[in-house]
């Protein structure tokens, strides 16, 4: 594979005494969009999550293995865990605006990375924003609620929130889920545009979507990563019989 | 804060990229906030030690006032006592004030009157007898327990098993009204309407006494136990009740013989804190009860229960004197007594609930 | 006897109970407001006791109990608002440590009140008040002796279970995705916590304050020798004065003073208008909880 941008060896992930994730080991390719399928409970997401290592905050959970980001392996003892979150975006299923102004969302970021200058935030949020594709639509209520957009306008928001971070990969939580066909197509165009810069992780359950999106796929089942290709490979001629029959919607 | 490599295209060049993750970095207002809300949490335990500390501290003369007269004939040399071994040396400015008023007879120790049947700490020869505190308590706490609980306990199970919703969204409000009003509200209105209310009904001679007393501790304590019931009730699995009323139980046999057994030990936890917000009231106590310090099983004679005498007393006493002592004895019982009710009902009954539940499972 | 009729009985007898409650709470209302609601005008709530309290208003009460609940609640919430942080976000809750201060809460909430009148004579006037004196006044007698201060502090001690309760309840309604939120954008764990977690619980915070207002403002044990007055000429100028509390007042007027039947009306009045001031603080705190509640549904 070109330019590798995560390198996952060996991870698994215990709840307790539960196996999650079973010996899980692939590479992500830098400026390119990765997808995540398999029915529900396969463990996607939850993989998902150990890449910018939001599991940290759930009690009782224990990982074993090696992430890789530019060569670092994010679970060594000295990591920066804030600054990795920096490095690596996260967009969640059900959007989660904070209930601030549009403005003060994009502006989150920045703020806590210790800019104060007006300008410079404006003018972050005005290209963030413009980035996500959602300048149009809420230039002119800036300094308006969050909570009074639309649900898809609110999840490009949440997009645009993490564009103002500036990180290099952006992992997406099954982000058109909750959306309308409309609001899911921007969200698709979106990431089609994002890739030029970003390394994009997208979890999903729509096939069509990961067909759409992504340059590359991985099949998860029941914790155990069962395939990856590119995302033609994958969907024209699957190596292993179980990714097929889910591919061709014969379970899930 | 923050290195500024341009990334060159994007919000790069604007906000640059962020900083590297690969070395982990000292953040002082995390690592200080966490420290300080520790502490901060850590204030509540150390309150609840002061309190203990300085309640007893100040009851401790009581039981060395022989040595305290000895203190003061080798003219205030601070020296440690045996009973009482971490005192803070600072507090030697007391015993000159606990000394010198001490109207105590010579040969006879205060300490030795508190199992004494009289009650006058501030005659010729004071008498600290408690038995009649402890009596006057215990007859206006059964008296208000045997009001309070049932009726608590009765409506409890009224509102979560036979009342219709809403009707229920109506009482309980109501009842939390009831908790609203100060206890010394309940006093007054015990004081002025209740004690005459009652006498004209049973026609006793003492107008305030413990019945009144009791029946108006009930008042402030029946919100208490009724919350608290109506929560243990209502954590009681669906299942239950539907199993039940299934087979053809009736509603009164399925709260009865079913509901109501399993929620025991949160109802007994809710008699408990009943139990606890009687026995601590001090303001109705005073108001309600008549203060006399008589040892009768009587319920309509006065009573002066072990809060009120605090109450009624302390501002009158000689700061650091034996009454003074005895006072603060009492209130290191009454907060022993509740500290310890609250220890039952955190851990005995709790994990009585949680088995319960458990092993049902 | 007949399943049947014994059903309607026993359900009957529970129901008397609801009634029987519910009358309690009707007459005390229906007596406090009958007997008060004469008296009960402008002058009642803006004038000075006058004729050796037989005549005149509660002002100064009114200002005490306000001045009181004041500084308690300077005292009471930020250090109730930051346990409750630790509660919830800090706690884990199998620690001996938090397990401890939970107890350590739930004791205080069920100490009777009169213990904090004892413990704020013992340690606010007895000891540090008596220090504060013979350090910086050379032995003379300023703080070592009742004042608002130390009852303001005392009440705080009694209602901090009050507002750790409400804001640590209102905390947990904050729903997990606002945190992951925060924390995806590399926020720390205490930038969340300033900028999401605690404005998302302003409205819990100010339940809890005012909870703590309407509970202190009815509490007469803690204060009964550690700063409340029977009668001042003036209300309190500074922190070592003395001051009027209506619940005192009440207490006083209806035990100790020369002309109880006299002075009948007043008290009634007093009475009246404490149970106003509680029951509207109350009815205020229950709404916004109920939003609170409502909100995280």
């Amino acid at each position: 594979m070109e330019g590798s941008k995560v390198t996952v060896k060996d991870l698994s992930l215990f709840y307790g005494n539960n196996q999650a994730l079973k010996n899980i080991s692939m590479d992500i390719p830098e400026k390119r969009v990765t997808a995540f399928i398999g029915p529900s409970g396969c463990g996607k997401s939850t993989f998902l999550r150990t890449l910018n290592r939001m599991n940290d905050l759930i009690d009782h959970v224990r990982i074993e293995g090696e992430v890789l980001i530019d060569g670092i392996n994010i679970y060594e003892k000295n990591i920066d865990v804030v600054n990795l979150r920096k490095n690596v975006g996260m967009i969640f299923q059900k959007s989660n605006p904070f209930a601030k102004s549009v403005y003060d969302n994009i502006a989150f970021g920045p703020r806590i990375n210790g800019i104060r200058k007006k300008s410079q935030l404006d003018e972050i949020v005005e290209y963030s924003l413009k980035q996500a594709a959602i300048w149009d639509e809420v230039k002119n209520r800036l300094y308006n609620s969050a909570l009074s957009l639309s649900g898809g306008q609110q999840q490009r928001l949440c997009i645009a929130r993490t564009l103002a971070v500036n990180p290099e990969i952006i992992l997406m939580d099954e982000p058109a889920s909750a959306l309308d066909p409309i609001s899911t197509s921007k969200i698709e165009e979106l990431i089609h545009e994002l890739k030029q810069e970003y390394t994009i992780i997208i979890v999903t359950h729509n096939m069509q979507q990961a067909a759409r999106t992504s340059d590359f796929t991985a099949f998860f089942y029941l914790g155990e990563l069962i395939e990856m290709n590119t995302t033609g490979i994958m969907f024209s001629n699957p190596a292993r019989k179980q990714t097929e029959d889910y591919i061709s919607g014969r379970f899930g | 804060m923050k290195e500024m490599i341009s990334a060159g295209t994007g919000a790069g060049s604007m906000m640059g990229r962020p900083a590297s993750f690969s070395r982990k970095r000292f953040r002082f207002s995390d690592w200080f906030a966490e420290k300080f809300i520790k502490f901060i949490a850590f204030m509540s335990i150390a309150l609840v030690a002061l309190i203990f500390i300085f309640v007893f501290r100040e009851a401790s003369p009581v039981f060395r006032m022989d040595a305290v007269k000895k203190v003061v004939d080798q003219s205030l040399v601070p020296e440690v006592y045996g009973a009482v071994p971490d005192q803070p040396v600072a507090e030697a400015p007391n015993h000159q004030e606990a000394s010198a008023p001490d109207p105590a007879t010579p040969g006879i120790k205060p300490s030795s009157t508190l199992l004494s049947r009289e009650w006058m700490p501030v005659s010729d020869e004071p008498r600290y007898g408690l038995i009649p505190l402890f009596l006057g308590t215990l007859k206006v706490t059964v008296i208000a327990l045997l009001f309070a609980a049932p009726v608590a306990i009765l409506a409890a199970i009224y509102t979560s098993m036979f009342a219709r919703p809403g009707v229920r969204e109506f009482i309980k409000p109501l009842v939390e009204l009831l908790a609203g009003f100060p206890s010394v509200v309940i006093g007054f209105f015990a004081l002025m309407v209740l004690a005459s209310i009652l006498q004209n009904l049973f026609g006793y001679a003492s107008r305030l006494n413990a019945f009144v007393g009791g029946i108006a501790m009930g008042l402030a304590a029946l919100p208490v136990i009724y919350t608290l019931t109506e929560d243990a009730l209502t954590a009681v699995p669906k299942t239950y009740s539907e199993a039940s009323l299934g087979l053809g139980a009736s509603k009164r046999q399925t709260a009865f013989h079913v509901v109501l057994p399993a929620a025991v030990p949160g109802v007994f936890a809710a008699v408990i804190l009943g139990l606890g917000r009687i026995f601590g009231e001090t303001m109705i106590a005073l108001m309600a009860t008549g203060n006399a310090a008589l040892t009768s099983l009587n319920p309509f004679e006065s009573v002066r229960t072990l809060s009120a005498t605090i109450g009624a007393e302390m501002a009158e006493v000689v700061f650091g004197g034996t009454h003074y002592g005895v006072l603060f004895l009492i209130g290191s019982l009454l907060f022993i007594f509740t500290f310890l009710l609250n220890a039952v009902s955190e851990f005995y009954i709790k994990n009585l609930v949680v088995r319960k539940y458990q092993s049902r499972k | 006897m007949n399943r049947n009729l014994k059903d309607k009985l026993i359900e009957g007898l529970t129901g008397i109970s609801v009634l029987i409650i519910i009358l309690v709470i009707l007459l005390m209302l229906f007596i406090i407001v009958k007997g008060g609601w004469s008296e009960l005008n402008w002058r009642f709530i803006s004038e000075y006791p006058r004729d050796g309290m037989t005549k005149g208003g509660i002002f100064p009460a009114i200002i005490g109990t306000a001045l009181m609940t004041l500084i308690m609640t300077m005292a009471a919430v930020p250090f109730g608002v930051i346990t409750a942080v630790y509660l919830a976000e800090y706690a884990n809750e199998r620690s001996v440590f938090a397990r401890t201060i939970r107890f350590a809460v739930k004791t205080l909430a069920v100490v009777p009140s009169i213990i904090f009148g004892l413990f704020g004579l013992g340690f606010f006037i007895g000891f540090v008040g008596k220090d504060m004196d013979a350090l910086f006044r050379g032995g003379e007698l300023k703080w070592g002796q009742p004042n608002i201060l130390w009852a303001s502090l005392t009440m705080a001690l009694l209602t901090l279970p009050v507002v750790i309760v409400s804001v640590e309840e209102a905390i947990r309604t904050i729903p997990r995705e606002m945190r992951e939120a925060s924390l995806a954008l590399g926020a720390t764990k205490w930038q969340t916590i300033l900028k999401v977690v605690i404005p998302g619980s302003g409205t819990g915070i100010l339940t809890g304050t005012i909870l703590a207002i309407s509970r202190g403002a009815g509490e007469v044990a803690p204060i009964l020798f550690t700063g409340a007055a029977y009668y001042l000429s003036h209300i309190p100028h500074s922190l070592s004065d003395q001051f009027m509390s209506l619940g005192y007042h009440i207490y006083i007027m209806s035990t100790q003073s020369a002309n109880v039947d006299e002075t009948q009306p007043i008290q009634f009045a007093t009475t009246l208008v404490l149970l106003i001031l509680t029951f509207s603080l109350n009815a205020v705190a229950v709404t916004l909880r109920y939003r609170i509640r409502n909100k995280a549904k």
